[in-house]
């Protein structure tokens, strides 16, 4: 299975400047466990103390994750996942 | 470096900046992808309808990008108000600038100030604020 993930430009350095990434999970929590075994760093930049991080936003096809039960939400052949940071401040 | 940005776009901001405080407004200005050039402004509502915070709703958000992609565009400028502070980037301003490549501009309407508004742009790259020229066109 492979899915396709949408690098946004502030972690492209972790992917070699790829705009598009491939990678494997039927979970959200997997596929960014081997997000982060590709692309060493990665993981850590979309997670804190094993939760996503709140500024950091993960959607599934059309839909956040938030939504999909975080972590726990199923991923399938064929969804593709894009991540997008905030646009947030004070 | 250095903003370049026309009159219109800066009046449209400060006038978004009025109608909404005092909460803070929010919005972003798109060009041609690669070009840089500030050529079309887009208001987002600020979903933390608040006065000392704001972010684009992750629903906008998501169709923003779908948008600037489909339309081979880039984000030139991220703006928003600040409506008791200066305008120079607040502690969370840095910590989630998310877009190496924009322009971040803030303005402020703070009332000590009035009826000035001040108008200035930013580069926050790793937590870093780099203050920039902003040049207005006619």
């Amino acid at each position: 299975m492979s899915i396709e993930v949408r690098i946004p430009t502030i972690l492209r350095p972790f992917t070699k400047d790829q705009k598009v990434v491939a990678a494997n999970g039927a979970s959200l929590n997997a596929l960014i466990t081997d997000l982060d075994t590709q692309f060493p760093g990665i993981g850590d930049r979309l997670l804190e103390n094993g939760a996503l991080r709140r500024f950091i936003n993960i959607y599934i096809n059309d839909e956040d994750v938030r939504f999909l039960g975080g972590l726990d939400a199923q991923i399938k052949d064929g969804d593709s996942v894009t991540i997008l940071p905030a646009v947030a401040g004070g | 470096m250095s903003l370049t940005i026309s009159r219109a776009f800066v009046d449209a901001i400060v006038e978004q900046s009025r109608a909404e405080y005092p909460d803070e407004c929010c919005g972003v200005i798109l060009g041609p992808a690669g070009s840089g050039v500030a050529s079309r402004l887009k208001a987002m509502v600020n979903a933390a309808h608040s006065p000392t915070f704001y972010e684009f709703d992750p629903k906008d958000l998501l169709a923003l990008y779908r948008e600037v992609d489909d339309k081979y565009e880039e984000i030139v400028v991220i703006y928003h108000s600040h409506t008791e502070t200066e305008a120079y980037p607040s502690r969370t301003d840095i910590a989630y600038a998310g877009e190496p490549g924009a322009h971040y501009v803030l303005v402020s309407s703070r009332e000590e100030i009035a009826p000035a508004i001040e108008f200035r742009s930013y580069r926050i790259i790793d937590g870093v604020v780099t203050e920039e020229e902003v040049s207005i066109t006619d």
